[in-house]
């Protein structure tokens, strides 16, 4: 009987064998040198996603705390930054930047007799930055991921509870250690969830830097579509690398979070 | 009107484009999104799968990337479905599908998947002795559905709802990318051919701040719409 079963298995494994050797001989897209090219790819997406979260996030703590002033012309300026820039969808930011420093020419301004050139980034020494178009994606990411972040960040410090900041006040700390001891680790705590899933949106909107002529992921699966004009091989392949970079950041914050929301969990 | 070096009329034309693929991509969304969240609280199993499966890998990859397959990938697929009916059965179909008709059915698809979350958790929210009272009057499914279930669940959906209609206006953008002319198309265009990027694009990033300040309103409404006879009690239920 076991013999049998032992036949019946491994005949079933040679045709599975056989069968994926036929998909392999006839394979003639995914080479070495394709596969080079979708880690060139690989790299720049989550050097490209890596750096605007880091920098998004330098940017969103001041912002939120700015944010969530009392004073109208602290909080006004920041709530119109982040209204825009989560407003307007991504491309329109990418562009807005890309092309501005690319097909912008700079204009005169004239005033009475004289005038005054405004010159276009290409004129200034900034071009030497910008030249890359890793910059200006960069520099639209980092902006739009600020804003989200920053947004993220306010709720979070407005559900502060009372208690905690009364319990800081009753100690006699100042705002400012209030804000360093209490308010802030507590509130990034309570806004790791929502940054959880703005790391997972960054990474998918990372996807339309290639339009910007930067060769990420998406950027080397149309480089290979249009080589081979195989739609499907191209774009099904790199879906599965983006679903298993979604899937490593969900399971990463998942741990961050039973670590560091341990207090927070239900009993039983 | 706004000429903008000739380019004023195409731009409005594409913001007519903008628009209309957002609503019909919005209201595919909605009927996937209820047949995704029925699928997933069925007793079936595979219906269950199928349709984890759905919500999970969608969410899981670009909108950009599952564009770009469907939208390149689309006409082949069709083609070797229709190659395969003529060969089998003989059948002789041509079907063509134009760029904005591949846009709203990728969008559509696309949002489904993420509305197919929020009814789900909408529905769960819906008090189970309403649906009694329903069954008791001796309503069928369907009616039950049409006037309990389906009133009821939308108050707990709109949030969520809204969400999405925010993020699938903004994803409509990418259509441009891939060779629909909308209203980003247009201003991409004119800035690369005029050297005056700011003329268009800040105009175009204006119409897309116009059109969410306006749905925000409208979705005001439908809220109190959805919340009559919840009284002041908004957050009643929750």
């Amino acid at each position: 009987m076991e013999q049998l079963n032992d036949v019946a298995q491994s005949g079933f494994i040679a045709q599975l064998g056989q069968m994926i050797n036929d998909v392999l001989s006839q394979n003639y897209i995914f080479t070495a040198t394709t596969l080079w090219h979708y880690w060139d790819g690989l790299v720049t997406t989550v050097q490209l996603v890596f750096l605007s979260l880091i920098i998004g996030l330098i940017l969103a703590v001041p912002l939120a705390i700015l944010r969530g002033s009392r004073r109208r012309w602290i909080k006004m300026p920041v709530y119109l930054y982040t209204y825009v820039f989560r407003g307007t969808p991504l491309l329109i930011q990418l562009y807005l930047i890309y092309y501005g420093v690319v097909f912008f020419d700079g204009f005169d301004v004239s005033y009475g007799l004289g005038s005054v050139h405004i010159p276009s980034i290409q004129q200034t020494w900034l071009w030497d930055y910008f030249r890359d178009p890793f910059v200006p994606a960069m520099l639209a990411f980092v902006l739009n991921t600020a804003a989200y972040t920053t947004e993220i960040f306010h709720g979070a410090i407005q559900s502060t509870p009372k208690g905690e900041m009364e319990a800081a006040r009753a100690y006699g700390m100042s705002r400012g250690k209030m804000m360093r001891r209490i308010i802030m680790p507590s509130a990034f705590r309570r806004a790791l969830p929502a940054y959880g899933n703005e790391v997972i949106f960054m990474l998918h909107a990372s996807a339309i830097c290639s339009v910007v002529t930067l060769l990420d992921l998406t950027g080397a699966a149309r480089d290979i579509y249009a080589r081979f004009y195989a739609p499907f091989e191209a774009f099904l392949f790199v879906a599965a690398i983006y679903l298993c970079l979604t899937f490593t950041i969900i399971a990463i914050f998942r741990q961050l979070e039973k670590r560091l929301l341990a207090h927070l969990r239900p009993l039983s | 009107m706004i000429d903008l070096q000739g380019y004023g009329p195409s731009l409005l034309a594409g913001a007519w484009v903008t628009v209309q693929l957002a609503v019909l991509a919005q209201l595919l969304a909605i009927m996937l999104g209820l047949l995704t969240a029925t699928a997933k609280m069925s007793r079936s199993t595979p219906l269950r799968w199928i349709a984890t499966l759905y919500t999970t890998v969608i969410r899981g990859v670009p909108d950009i990337v599952l564009m770009m397959l469907l939208f390149f990938g689309g006409q082949i697929g069709i083609n070797m479905v229709t190659d395969w009916l003529y060969e089998s059965y003989g059948f002789d179909v041509f079907v063509n599908v134009d760029e904005f008709t591949a846009g709203v059915i990728t969008i559509g698809f696309i949002f489904g998947a993420y509305m197919g979350e929020t009814f789900r958790g909408a529905f769960m929210a819906v008090d189970a002795g309403q649906v009694e009272a329903g069954r008791a009057y001796g309503m069928s499914d369907w009616k039950v559905f049409k006037r309990i279930r389906f009133p009821l669940m939308m108050r707990h959906a709109l949030p969520g709802l809204g969400n999405n209609w925010m993020v699938l206006l903004k994803t409509t953008a990418l259509v441009s990318v891939i060779g629909l002319v909308d209203m980003v198309r247009v201003a991409s265009e004119a800035a690369k051919a005029t050297h005056e990027p700011f003329t268009f694009l800040l105009p175009v990033a204006a119409g897309y701040l116009l059109i969410a300040t306006v749905s925000e309103w409208g979705l005001a409404r439908l809220k109190v719409r959805y919340n009559t006879g919840f009284g002041e009690a908004s957050a009643w239920n929750n």
